[in-house]
């Protein structure tokens, strides 16, 4: 079951992306520099070219030295030295503390986590000290240099640690910004502006799309910007939100609802806080219908924080209520992921729902 | 005990480092029950007797400390066992470990303390033979009058929050050695992590007495803006990073800048300072072992002053205090008397040499005593005796023992000890004055620094918040303009 739909999500992937799945990249970005490059290798290329264009750039993490777990960070030790690119030992707290003192400094400190799943104990350096550091001095100092890189949500087998998708802790907290990218085109461009915003952010990879999701990604340095939201297909009957890997399933519902000849638009949100909310409310009053998707719990997800926005925002515009298509209020299953999942047919049905009220 | 450390240096400090811990302790109690009148007025503790904050390192405190000043010079992490036969060794990544039939668990305590260093007696003499860096008049002078500064200060900010006229203080009392020795150590390219009992470094650093008024009082002039509660200080200007009440959360911070300090081939360290209580903090144990393995240019600075609040070390950690995690760290420490401003200077002064030249984190434990209560939200008579504070207060004043050693030098005098604590009072009132009635920082600071530049939802909220309190000003404070 787990190997069919990773199978599936990476046929869908890899078809999305053909047709312009990131957008805007625009054509300008898909020149003649461009190569198919899987998720992690644009990563790879992110950091390679941040620690080329920044001699103040460092990498650091668990494993990072040999390239990383999951290969983000291969080569890069070679190329720019054991000083700049570096193992840390096995304590998240001390990383992540080591790097707002690192950022403090006035240098680019990208810190990987392991998984997003061991993120936790190094919850208050980033709540307490990464978030605040530049308000509570009154600007004095600040440690913007800081960008946390972890990779979140599910693999299809990853169970309770392996697949965790943490994003609503860190939305709740000012001072951060919490970035999440769907494609390679996106990591890339994306991972690049966060390491060099003059704040904190904490960037999630969808680990499921490391190798699954491949597309066309410029060999140049390019940024995207954030906090903007992209509307990745348009329609007029529905609008759905979401981010990261959660969007080539919804990409796949949108298609379903179509041939049922239901017009979605699909949204990217990309930038979690601060988020861009003209861009949804000007949906959302287009085609007076909101449904959002992800993959953490339902309860106290980020996707309860737009609703009420919107609702804010759109009341009187709104033809049926906002739905959430998320997570379970459980642990992240092993043997029962394919239930717990935001899955397309749920998606659909949603929409269906919604459509209907 | 005072008085068997001077009676020591006649008697004894002949034999000080052949001479084991044992034998000390005997000579320490016989020379007491000889020489009572400065014993302290409360029962001494035996180890079962844990709520006395002194028992932790008595025994060490006690010890005159001429010994060798620097620890081994740079001595190899583990001895070569190039010679030792290969069967007999283990050969792991980690290096090689010599193998023994002989099952033995390693002691969970070393067989003797680890000692103490001093350098002034209880009466500011110097030890005998005692191994320090020499500190000149003008240095010496500024040291005392900044520490006198440092007590009065703590006094009158500490009577304002008394009065209503600030929301919180906490005193530096005890520690005004630890404060000022250990700074005047350092440069100001130094950085600064600090916990938030050591403005004194601030102080030696230029930082002055209305700087400190405006905090307390966050006013316009706060660098800080009125954010956060008194006392939490910061200065861009004078290397001092900005005060987080989160226990331990610094330390980490500090091995990165040194990292950074490391890098840029700058001739400077970074000092990081924190209690006995933050040494339990995980951040601790984080920011020792990365500063051991990214070999930063660090000094932690861990004033051991007996209590976190209401907790006394006894029910911190068994370990004998904090010097000896260095080891288990691969980080070179010693232990110094915190209330000795001679031997804080030398050891920090030391410390910055090592920690430079050889790229090397150093842990210090300064042995004191938190004279003040924690805060003025803490009332510590509920948790230890009355006449254990005083006796720390008036028997082991750093402070006092400083004075007697600058003036036996002919450096310092009464006429100019009246002198500088009425200026300074005068000063500090005047200061107080001032800092009142500066505004408070405009309502329009509430949103800015959250980010570089405030996003979109911090300007929608400032606009409503601006509309609310307009409609209804009675209900907000009238010193916040709009
Ligand atoms: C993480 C954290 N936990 C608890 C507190 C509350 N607290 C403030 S000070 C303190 C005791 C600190 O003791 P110590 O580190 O010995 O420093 P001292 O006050 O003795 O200088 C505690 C528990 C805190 N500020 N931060
Ligand atoms: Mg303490």
């Amino acid at each position: 079951m787990a190997t069919t739909s990773l199978r599936t999500i990476g046929r869908s992937v890899c078809r999305v992306s053909r047709r312009g799945f990131s957008t805007s990249c625009d054509d300008k970005l898909v020149q003649p520099s461009s190569k198919s490059t899987n998720l992690y290798s644009a990563i790879n290329q992110a950091l390679h070219i941040a620690l080329e264009t920044d001699p103040r750039a460092y990498v650091f993490g668990e494993d990072v030295g040999f390239g990383g777990v999951f290969r983000c960070t291969t080569g890069l030790a070679d190329r720019f030295g054991k000083s700049r690119v570096f193992n840390t030992p096995l304590c998240e707290q001390g990383i992540i503390g080591f790097g707002i003192g690192l950022a403090a400094m006035g240098n680019r400190a990208v810190a990987e986590i392991q998984f997003a799943d061991y993120i936790y104990p190094a919850f208050d350096q980033i709540v307490n000290e990464a978030a605040k550091f530049r308000y509570r001095s009154g600007n004095q100092f600040n440690c913007g240099g800081l960008t946390i890189r972890a990779p979140y949500g599910a693999v299809g087998h990853g169970g309770h640690y392996h697949s965790q998708s943490p994003e609503a802790f860190f939305c709740h907290v000012p001072g951060i910004k919490v970035v999440i990218p769907r494609s390679p085109q996106q990591a890339k461009g994306l991972l690049l502006s966060c390491i060099r915003d003059p704040n904190p952010v904490v960037f999630f990879e969808p680990k499921w799309l490391y190798r699954l999701a491949v597309e066309e990604v410029p060999e140049y340095d390019y940024m995207l910007p954030l906090s903007e939201a992209e509307v990745i297909r348009e329609g007029s009957d529905i609008t759905l939100v979401g981010w990261g890997a959660q969007l080539s399933v919804m990409e796949q519902a949108c298609l379903d609802a179509e041939k049922e000849g239901i017009s979605c638009e699909l949204i990217d949100l990309k930038t979690l806080i601060p988020w861009d909310k003209e861009t949804i409310e000007s949906s959302v009053r287009k085609t007076g219908r909101l449904l959002i998707s992800h993959e953490a719990p339902v309860t106290g997800g980020f996707g309860a924080e737009i609703s009420a926005s919107i609702v804010e925002r759109c009341f009187l515009r709104l033809e049926a209520p906002v739905a959430r298509v998320c997570g379970l209020d459980t642990p992240f299953p092993l043997v029962f992921e394919p239930f717990y999942m935001p899955t397309k047919n749920k998606i659909l049905d949603a929409i269906k729902s919604t459509i209907n009220y | 005990m005072a008085l068997c450390l001077k009676t020591s240096r006649i008697s004894i400090h002949c034999l000080k480092s052949k001479m084991g811990l044992l034998s000390m302790i005997k000579q320490d109690s016989c020379l007491s029950s000889l020489t009572h009148p400065q014993k302290p007025p409360f029962p001494t503790r035996n180890a079962q007797n844990f709520r006395d904050p002194d028992a932790n390192f008595r025994m060490s405190a006690t010890l005159f400390s001429a010994r060798r000043l620097k620890s081994v010079k740079a001595e190899k992490q583990f001895c070569s066992l190039d010679n030792v036969d290969h069967n007999q060794v283990l050969d792991l990544p980690g290096g090689k470990v010599v193998l023994t039939p002989e099952m033995r668990f390693i002691s969970e305590s070393p067989e003797e303390r680890a000692q103490c260093y001093r350098v002034l007696d209880n009466d500011g003499q110097l030890i005998m033979c005692s191994n320090f860096k020499k500190v000149g008049e003008e240095i010496a002078v500024k040291m005392y009058t900044d520490m006198v500064t440092l007590q009065t200060m703590d006094a009158v900010f500490y009577e304002a929050q008394r009065q209503g006229r600030i929301s919180f203080y906490a005193t530096t009392i005890g520690e005004e050695a630890i404060n000022i020795a250990s700074a005047a150590a350092l440069t100001t390219d130094d950085l600064v992590f600090p916990q938030y009992r050591e403005p004194g470094v601030l102080l030696w650093r230029g930082f002055t007495l209305q700087e400190f008024a405006n905090q307390c009082f966050g006013n316009k002039a706060d660098y800080g803006k009125g954010r956060q509660m008194p006392i939490h200080y910061g200065s861009n200007k004078l290397n001092y990073f900005t005060v987080s009440a989160t226990i331990a959360t610094q330390l980490p911070h500090a091995v990165g800048a040194a990292y950074s300090l490391k890098m840029d081939r700058r001739n400077a360290c970074v000092i990081t300072y924190f209690g006995d209580g933050g040494s339990s903090e995980g951040d601790f144990h984080a920011a020792l072992n990365f500063a051991a393995v990214m070999e930063v240019p660090a000094i932690f600075f861990c004033r051991n002053n007996g209590w976190a609040i209401s907790t006394p070390t006894s029910d911190q950690f068994r370990s004998d205090g904090v010097v000896v995690r260095g080891r288990g760290y691969g980080v070179r420490s010693i232990r110094v008397d915190g209330n000795d401003a001679l031997a804080i200077y030398s050891a920090v002064h030391a410390a910055r040499e090592m920690a430079i030249s050889e790229h090397r984190p150093i842990l210090i434990e300064a042995i004191t005593y938190r004279v003040g209560h924690h805060s003025t939200s803490d009332d510590s008579t509920k948790y230890r005796p009355v006449d254990e504070i005083e006796w720390w207060r008036s028997a082991r004043d750093p402070v006092a023992r400083f004075r007697k050693w600058i003036e036996s030098n002919g450096w310092w005098c009464s006429e100019a000890e009246s002198e500088l604590r009425n200026n300074v009072r005068e000063q500090l009132l005047h200061a107080i004055q001032v800092a009142e009635k500066i505004e408070k920082p405009p309502l329009a600071e509430l949103f800015m620094d959250v980010y570089d530049v405030p996003p979109s939802n911090l300007c929608e909220q400032e606009k409503l918040l601006g509309e609310t309190v307009r409609r209804n000003p009675q209900y907000y404070p009238p010193d916040v303009s709009l």
